[in-house]
């Protein structure tokens, strides 16, 4: 069923929605990443619950003059709206009061998704017997999904990505530096409201799948994921675009080959497999790879200080280093050093002396900079160079590595 | 010498010969990710002096003093406060952090600043009586801030911001004072204002270390100093250590000759 | 209204409603400050998988079970909020809202799952939840209030978050000087001996209590709008966190009144029959106040720069 779903082979609809999902994937991956390297990610969450309100709106405004409450256009034009208002409600709180983003972002989803609740209780009560599906906007829901709804999506998808890709240059400078972004001329503030804008059309055209309180995972999550494997921001964008589509797909297609899994989650927790597993493995940024480094660069701290001590002949008072030293052969373990140990000691002891004349002539000025009390000074300079710098100091010559 | 147990290892006092110096520091090292920011410095402060941390930006002076306090994580060493562990000698050390440290929106007034440093001693639920009241005004006015009492402390300027942060460290009656850089884009007659207090402390016995990065003033100013660049390159009364050669050594070529001839000039 | 018809039908809906605003409302006070206030999103989010799992371990609906499983689930989001924010060196808002829509998907996906055609266990319950239906059947009038065999029909909401409200207050109280403190000038405060990451968490231990607590009553938009709303509307009024905390309280109660009554009767007025959601309109109450507060509060306005990060 899985396989079937996944090659397109469950019928034109669920189709339809595998490819709107993985294009909706692709859009909110990309347009979340400008988000999050802004630090702004949770901007998404206060825009996706203000939509609530102008579905609400859209529906009884539909109801009023007669038309279909369900027409999904007309719904997707009131949350844009809503969203749009939500958004310039935010934008004014953190310009004009002290307050901070953090709180302007609660204050406007909690309020607009209330007022929103509000005008659902309404319609409720207004008698029209078809208002279900509305509540299909929450969570999302692709069962029983007409044809043309998943036309729109698909559409609506492959639109945004294409007004991603036409503004990206500008939003990763803004994103990256924003300060240079505006020395270099570029309209910071309007840039700012386009991101904003794409934030809000893959709001939209995501409600009706993955439902407003789920489609904020597809804008993060892919975000981060792709964080992890890469420095430079043009790859971010492209891997979290490729993470955004492949959950996308992957989810709208489990999601059809069994009852009972809801589009929406599916989704959702199939990006999120792909962020545990960049967590834990990507290889610089990942949690396994950060404590190896860690504890790698623990033991040479530990163990250069133990050196220095063991050279000036100071006793080492921390159990760590005086462990470290023993299990390199450098030590016993009364803290007396080997014949290995005194070599390196001396060694140790003669860089830092080397590093001393460096740092204190300006002649090695660019060289002094690289110190951190870690860095072998044969890395950074050449033979004759520490060469002509013991002749400085005098003493035993030629202690080398 | 006492028996007492001293820093987090159960070492005691005669074993790590760190003796009672009111802050002493061995092989402390900090590092941010993979680079140490101080590396394996060790520091004995002199009781009664007034010590200055200097040496070029990003040479890990301010660090030093935060890992000293425990307020960011050390990878490796041991401190030292009259020669017990830090936390048995909390009271006795009063910490004046960077004025950018702090959200100066933050809905408090002046006086409140300073009671803060009361809160040791008021404990938990111990209510502010007028004597507390009294004391925090005495430090206020001993900064010269009596007639701030009850600003915002967001209205104020940041010469004025910095006198609070004084003030309220004298409220704490510490023994050890540890500012981080106090003077840092402060107006001249805050400047002033706070070196006299400083000194005032110094001839009633307390200890003061003072972050600090104008080279022209530390003769003026201290008697002690401590030269860092990662590591120490210097420590001692200003007229030994404070010289052309410790400069040079601190700041390489980042300080121009021109500025080390006029610092040795006025050392003499 | 007379009291017959007042104490049995609004007076519980009112008091809970009210009990939970300000229940809310004191920590809020501090996460805003902090910069942590979407923590009260995060948390009300994940309330509901924890909900979810503890129907699916017992059975049954009951009280206890579900509170646990709540405030299991919000002990979970804040431990792996934190895990992502400092091992995957990802910006607090960024791993919040991984962590939060995760446990949100996670929990409806549970609950489509899950067979609940018996018991009234869904989304729309947990984010709205039913205030109007916490009445007092028992109350015959203002006398109820001293009758033992009246009081003991109360609904059991009642008693548990006026509780919660107590607790919450209670460790405000105890910890406020350190709460200023270390919100103030955490540096300073770690070298006066202050735990700060102890009490941080603490903290927002306490605001998820709350939260639940809310929930349990209320469901979760009301928690969120409670959290933020009346404290940062309370920050233009005033620069002195106790005034503030006061006008937060204030502010709570009056959006919990106002939003109550107006959902209640507001419909009648205007001519319709039938009320709508009172959690909803509580939480519109308390964005107008905060929109009157931004546009006219005394302070509202930046007085200092902010932090350096």
């Amino acid at each position: 069923m899985f396989w079937d779903a996944l090659t397109l082979q469950l019928g034109y609809n669920a189709s339809l929605v595998a490819i709107g999902a993985a294009l909706l994937g692709v859009s909110a991956g990309v347009t979340g990443t400008f988000l999050f390297l802004r630090k702004r990610a949770l901007v998404s969450d206060a825009i996706s619950h203000a939509t609530l309100p102008g579905v609400c709106l859209a529906f009884m405004l539909l109801v009023a003059f007669g038309g279909d409450g369900r027409n999904l256009l007309g719904l997707l034009a009131g949350s844009a709206l809503s969203a749009w208002v939500g958004l310039l409600c935010m934008n004014w709180l953190t310009h004009h009061t002290r307050l901070a983003e953090d709180a302007a972002i609660g204050a406007v989803l909690s309020v607009f998704f209330g007022f929103g609740i509000v005008l659902l209780t309404v319609i409720q009560t207004m008698g029209v017997g078809r208002q279900a599906g509305l509540e299909g906007f929450l969570l999302g829901s692709t069962a029983g999904m007409l044809w043309a709804d998943a036309l729109v999506i698909a559409l609506g998808g492959a639109a945004t990505l294409v007004l991603v890709m036409i503004l990206r240059r500008p939003m990763t400078m803004v994103a990256f530096d924003p300060e240079y972004a505006a020395a270099r001329g570029l309209p910071v503030h309007r840039i700012d409201l386009a991101m904003m804008g794409l934030v809000m059309a893959v709001t939209v055209v995501g409600l009706k799948i993955v439902g407003l309180i789920l489609i904020v995972a597809l804008l993060i999550i892919p975000a981060v994921t792709a964080r992890f494997w890469t420095e430079r921001s043009d790859r971010v964008v492209l891997l979290a675009g490729i993470a955004g589509g492949v959950s996308g797909y992957v989810g709208a297609a489990l999601s059809a080959s069994a009852p009972n899994l809801p589009t929406g989650p599916i989704i959702v927790l199939v990006s999120f497999a792909l962020f545990a597993l960049s967590l834990l493995l990507a290889p610089v940024r990942g949690v396994l790879a950060a404590v190896l480094r860690h504890l790698r660069f623990q033991r040479r701290v530990h163990i250069r200080q133990g050196l220095l001590a063991l050279a000036q002949g100071q006793k080492i008072y921390e159990p760590l280093t005086l462990r470290l030293l023993k299990r390199a052969g450098l030590a016993r373990a009364d803290g007396v050093a080997t014949e290995a140990g005194k070599a390196r000691a001396a060694k140790a002891l003669r860089d830092e002396k080397r590093w001393e004349i460096v740092r204190a002539d300006q002649a090695h000025e660019a060289t002094a900079a690289l110190y951190h009390g870690l860095r072998d000074i044969e890395t950074v300079l050449t033979r004759d160079q520490i060469a002509e710098i013991d002749r400085q100091i005098g003493g035993p010559q030629g202690v080398m590595a | 010498m006492t028996l007492e147990l001293a820093a987090n290892h159960g070492v005691s006092v005669q074993e790590n010969g760190l003796g009672s110096s009111p802050l002493a520091i061995r092989g402390l090292t900090v590092s941010y990710g993979q680079k140490p920011a101080v590396f394996s410095v060790d520091i004995t402060v002199q009781p009664g002096a007034m010590t200055a941390i200097i040496g070029p930006n990003g040479a890990g002076k301010s660090t030093l003093l935060k890992a000293a306090l425990g307020i960011v994580p050390a990878l490796s060493g041991q401190v030292t406060v009259y020669g017990d562990a830090l936390e048995k000698q909390r009271a006795r050390i009063a910490y004046v952090p960077q004025r950018a440290s702090v959200d100066w929106d933050f809905p408090t007034r002046v006086i409140d600043v300073v009671l803060m440093g009361l809160s040791r001693e008021l404990g938990l639920l111990g209510r502010i009586r007028g004597r507390h009241r009294a004391r925090a005004m005495d430090c206020l006015n001993r900064v010269g801030m009596r007639d701030f009492v009850d600003r915002q402390i967001g209205q104020l300027s940041g010469g004025q911001q910095q006198r609070v942060f004084l003030a309220r460290a004298l409220a704490q009656g510490a023994d050890l004072y540890l500012l981080d850089e106090p003077f840092a884009g402060v107006d001249a007659a805050t400047e002033k204002a706070i070196i006299a207090v400083l000194k005032a402390l110094k001839e009633a016995g307390k200890t003061v270390v003072v972050v600090h990065h104008d080279l022209a003033t530390v003769t003026d100013y201290f008697d002690h100093v401590f030269l860092i660049n990662t590591s120490k390159v210097a420590e001692g009364p200003v007229e030994q250590a404070f010289t052309a050669e410790t400069l040079q050594a601190a700041y390489g070529g980042r300080l121009a000759t021109a500025q080390i001839d006029q610092i040795s000039r006025a050392l003499g | 209204m007379s009291g017959e018809e007042f104490v049995p039908l609004s007076l519980t809906p009112l008091l809970i409603g009210t009990f939970a605003a300000i229940a809310c409302a004191l920590p809020g006070n501090f996460l805003v400050l902090r910069k942590q206030a979407l923590i009260g999103d995060a948390i009300s989010h994940v309330v509901l998988p924890g909900i979810v799992v503890a129907f699916i371990l017992t059975g049954a609906i009951s009280t206890w079970p579900m509170m646990l499983g709540a405030a299991g689930a919000a002990v979970v989001a804040v431990v792996m909020i934190e895990a992502i924010r400092r091992l995957g060196q990802i910006e607090p808002g960024a791993a919040m809202g991984v962590v939060f829509t995760t446990m949100f998907a996670a929990g409806v996906l549970l609950l489509e799952q899950t067979d609940t055609s018996t018991v009234h266990l869904d989304v729309e319950h947990a984010l709205y939840g039913n205030l109007e239906s916490l009445i007092w059947l028992d109350a015959v009038g203002w006398s109820s209030l001293l009758d033992l065999t009246a009081l003991a029909g109360l609904p059991p909401e009642l008693p548990r978050i006026a509780a919660t409200l107590l607790g919450v207050t209670l460790f405000i109280w105890l910890f406020w000087r350190p709460l200023k403190i270390s919100t103030f000038d955490e540096g300073f405060a770690r070298t006066i001996g202050i735990r700060t990451g102890s009490l941080g968490f603490a903290l927002v231990i306490v605001a998820a209590i709350a939260a639940v607590a809310a929930f349990d009553a209320v469901g979760s938009i009301i928690v969120i709008a409670m959290f933020i709303c009346p404290p940062a509307a309370a920050r233009m009024m005033t620069n002195r966190l106790e005034t503030q905390i006061g006008w937060s309280v204030v502010f709570a109660v009056v959006s919990a009144v106002l939003g109550y009554v107006l959902a209640g009767y507001g419909p009648l007025w205007l001519g319709g029959a039938d009320a709508v959601s009172a959690a909803g309109m509580i939480a519109t109450v308390s964005g107008l106040i905060l929109a009157c507060a931004a546009l006219w509060g005394p302070c509202k306005t930046r007085a200092g720069t902010p932090k350096v990060s």
